[in-house]
């Protein structure tokens, strides 16, 4: 009778450590699978952090304290006040980005290569960077024959997102998720700093003492 | 149907299959504020394709809006590093 009693515990733990080594590779298994949804939906859900908007926030404001307030006496200033906000606004939310992406790397370079050739003609530069030209209908049209509708609709898109011109489809549909969360915190932002300044830029020392009563309850 | 055969084609080293894009389109129709509450067999996906440019586009239309009042409010206002600070503070 003891023998039995001692035999079932061993033959009972054996079986236990065969189920719990079955479950410890399924497990595995499906933490591989959900790392990889976590690492997407991490990254996804990076842009809608509250942390992430006001690390955005702060970049963004001393960039924009860097953007020269007057315009150059010279009388080619090509770019308006405005165009030199966003394009300060874009290359903050490029470094928030921390070059993860291919959109976020393609705003720095492109920005080097502008600095680079600001003392050749300044016109040139601007306008390959400029996105408030025109959308060039004609030229699509006369394509649209051989090009199936898909495609061409993926290659509007590729120009839409800087950097992704020639991606393949998989690819730049990631990149162009990536890059919608990061628009949408940039507009939310933008939005909450353009308030800010509005209410506080008249009187400024009662105002921000009113707006940390309310906004601290 | 013939695109995305010859697009299977060309990259079948990197072995993209249709199931990953038609993954890729519902998780972006998701993204989209236009689209994302009819049901996906009923969304194409150039519908989403190009419900998305048109949603980048209008994005980028805000921002530059949005650009456009910064850089006249900045212009109002010369803000001091203990004004920027207090602002940062105050986006906090």
């Amino acid at each position: 009778m003891a023998s039995s009693l001692i035999s079932n515990p061993v033959a009972n733990s054996d079986r236990l450590r065969e189920s719990k080594k079955k479950k410890k590779k399924k497990s595995q298994n499906q933490n591989q699978n959900q790392n990889q949804n976590q690492n997407q939906n991490k990254n996804k859900s990076r842009w809608k952090t509250q942390a992430e908007q006001q690390i955005y926030s702060s970049k963004l404001l001393e960039a924009l304290r860097q953007v020269p307030r007057n315009p150059s006496p010279a009388p080619s200033e090509a770019l308006p006040r405005g165009r030199a906000v966003q394009e300060a606004a874009d290359q903050a939310l490029a470094i928030a980005a921390k070059g993860r992406t291919r959109w976020s790397r393609a705003i720095l370079t492109s920005r080097l290569k502008l600095k680079f050739s600001k003392h050749k003609r300044q016109r040139v530069a601007v306008t390959g960077t400029s996105r408030s030209k025109k959308p060039r209908l004609n030229i699509v049209r006369l394509k649209q024959k051989r090009i199936a509708p898909l495609q061409q609709k993926a290659s509007v898109l590729g120009r839409l997102v800087p950097g992704c011109r020639k991606l393949s489809l998989p690819v730049l549909l990631e990149e162009t998720t990536d890059y919608i969360a990061a628009l949408e915190m940039q507009v939310r932002a933008m939005t909450a700093l353009t308030q800010l300044l509005s209410s506080t830029g008249a009187g400024y020392s009662a105002a921000p003492a009113d707006w940390l009563g309310s906004s601290r309850p | 149907m013939s695109s995305r055969r010859s697009r299977s084609r060309q990259s079948g080293s990197s072995r993209i299959t249709d199931d990953q894009i038609n993954d890729l389109v519902s998780k972006l129709q998701q993204l989209l504020p236009e689209i994302r509450d009819r049901q996906p067999d009923k969304v194409s996906s150039a519908n989403v394709l190009q419900e998305t440019c048109n949603y980048i586009r209008s994005l980028h239309r805000e921002v530059d809006d949005l650009s456009e009042r910064l850089s006249e409010l900045l212009a109002t206002t010369e803000t001091t590093s203990a004004q920027a600070a207090i602002i940062r503070s105050l986006l906090m």
